[in-house]
């Protein structure tokens, strides 16, 4: 299982939506290896994953991908990207 | 964690909009020693690029810009709005805490970005700091040394 965030820069606010999906993969018990990366490399990076986590911004940037793209509102709420990544993966 | 010297704090500012609330962020980067003054605009130029998916949470923007020359050490700071902006964002508007984040290579923190990410699990910790009135009181909230 291979799960990527997006974000502009990859650096600061997709390292935490990695953390933050990893502490919620381990709630649910799921395996899954999280990367973070830019939207420039998005293509490569994104290319065998199941699951991108991003914000509303880039979801049109994303184009037409094969993984499921799940829009995460807050960063922090550990129950939200629980409950979105359970929806996804369960 | 990464350090929160007094320089890189700025309680009650005020900023006409989304951009001025950024510049401030990247001002207090900057008298941190952290940056050069170049860096404020980049941050910026991030946000007109991709749009307001820097406000991660509601009340709060992370601002930041890519690793470059204009970095000379990895800094935080934090920028508290005497009255909220709004960025654009679909859910998180508007903005109380502006904290920027300025860092020399993509991998290199991603234990301090744990411990930040650890800090804000607490849904309190953003209204916290928005009140707080003392530089002491923000390294409290977010559990950070001088």
């Amino acid at each position: 299982m291979k799960i990527v965030a997006i974000c502009g820069a990859g650096v600061g606010t997709s390292g935490i939506l990695k953390v933050n999906a990893e502490r919620a993969l381990a709630r649910l018990d799921i395996e899954a290896d999280v990367t973070a990366t830019d939207l420039a490399n998005v293509t490569v990076a994104a290319a065998d994953a199941q699951v991108i986590l991003t914000s509303p911004e880039f979801v049109e940037a994303l184009g037409k991908t094969n993984a499921d793209v799940i829009v995460v509102q807050n960063y922090f709420d550990l129950d939200e990207l629980t409950a979105k990544l359970k929806a996804a993966l369960g | 964690m990464l350090d929160l010297p007094d320089s890189a704090v700025l309680l009650g500012a005020s900023a006409p909009d989304w951009q001025g609330a950024v510049l401030l962020a990247g001002a207090a980067l900057e008298a941190s020693g952290a940056v050069t003054a170049e860096y404020a605009a980049r941050m910026v130029a991030m946000v007109e690029e991709f749009g307001a998916y820097i406000v991660i949470a509601p009340g709060l923007a992370l601002a930041h810009a890519r690793p470059g020359d204009d970095v000379l050490k990895a800094g935080m700071s934090v920028v508290t709005l005497a009255e909220p902006v709004v960025f654009g964002h679909p859910y998180n508007d508007p903005v109380s805490v502006v904290l920027g984040l300025a860092v020399m290579t993509a991998d290199e923190h991603v234990g301090e970005i744990a411990e930040l990410a650890n800090v804000f699990n607490d849904p309190r910790v953003i209204g916290q700091l928005a009140e707080a009135t003392t530089v002491d009181a923000v390294r409290a909230v977010l559990q950070v040394t001088q």
